[in-house]
């Protein structure tokens, strides 16, 4: 079945870190103040980080798994 | 990870006295730069941005408001406000007319001018405050350097309050130069160290 992850745009990222604070699967991180990361393990595509990121520059992608 | 509520949690709490505190006595106006100098050594010192991934208040407070109160368009951003020309832009100005508040502090200081006990909104609208003041310590630019910090608070609030209307609740975090200064510093930091 086809799944969704969340997916960040490393360029415009501004790693204020709300899609952190939202994420109820801990699955991003802001290592070193640069970028979000998102645990493609972790995540269970539920968008709730798209919808709060307030650049808007994280996408759910679909993934074949 | 929501859920768990930590105490820095509730900083928004603080973010809030603070520019209530302006109101009634200016000279807390000072307290201002924990806001300045924590999230700076954070990225200095730590090379991470902690300071708005845990502890900014005002942040905070832009997503109780916008969010959970709803006060928000919830609205994309447009793309120039999110491009690295404007925020790097946004930035140099603000920190243009920032260095532009301490010279007048300074000429306050040395006595060429006298206190003016104004708000300046937006770098361009003077808004009489006299009320907060009480007097002050030491020179009249201990409480110049009051008026002018407490502009620059407001006027970020101000700024960042539209923005929340308009856009999501912390449309703010794009462009505060602090968030854009912060993550500069742990760019330049971190260059070269390798990924995890
Ligand atoms: S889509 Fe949901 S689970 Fe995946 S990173 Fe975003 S908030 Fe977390
Ligand atoms: S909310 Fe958006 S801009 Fe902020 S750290 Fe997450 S992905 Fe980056
Ligand atoms: S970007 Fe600015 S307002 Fe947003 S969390 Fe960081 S310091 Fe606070």
């Amino acid at each position: 079945m086809a799944k969704r992850k969340a997916v960040v745009s490393v360029r415009e990222c501004v790693a204020c870190g709300c899609c952190v604070k939202v994420c109820p699967k801990g699955a991003i991180a802001v290592p070193r103040g640069i970028c979000a990361e998102i645990s493609r393990e972790l995540c269970v595509g539920c968008g709730k980080c798209a919808k709060e990121c307030p650049a808007s520059v994280i996408t759910l992608e679909v993934t074949e798994q | 990870m929501k859920g768990k509520k930590k105490w820095y949690d509730y900083l928004w709490i603080f973010s809030l006295t603070y520019l209530i505190l302006g109101f009634f006595n200016i000279l807390f106006a000072w307290l201002g730069l924990l806001c300045f100098f924590i999230p700076l050594l954070i990225a200095i010192l730590k090379g991470s941005k902690a300071y708005c991934n845990k502890y900014c208040g005002r942040g905070q407070l832009f997503s109780l408001v916008g969010g959970r109160f709803g006060l928000s368009r919830k609205k994309d951003i447009p793309g120039w406000m999110k491009s690295s020309y404007f925020r790097y832009g946004f930035l140099i100005f603000f920190f243009a007319m920032f260095f532009l508040m301490l010279w007048n502090t300074y000429l306050v200081f040395a006595g060429v001018k006298d206190l003016g006990m104004a708000i300046t909104l937006l770098w361009t609208f003077k808004l009489p405050w006299h009320w907060a003041y009480h007097g002050t310590l030491f020179s009249d630019g201990v409480a110049q350097f009051a008026f002018g910090f407490y502009s620059v608070m407001l006027t970020s609030t101000v700024l960042g309050f539209v923005t929340m209307l308009l856009f999501k609740p912390r449309s703010w975090c794009v462009y505060c130069p602090m968030g854009t200064m912060t993550q500069l510093i742990c760019k330049a930091r971190n260059a070269g160290s390798p990924r995890k």
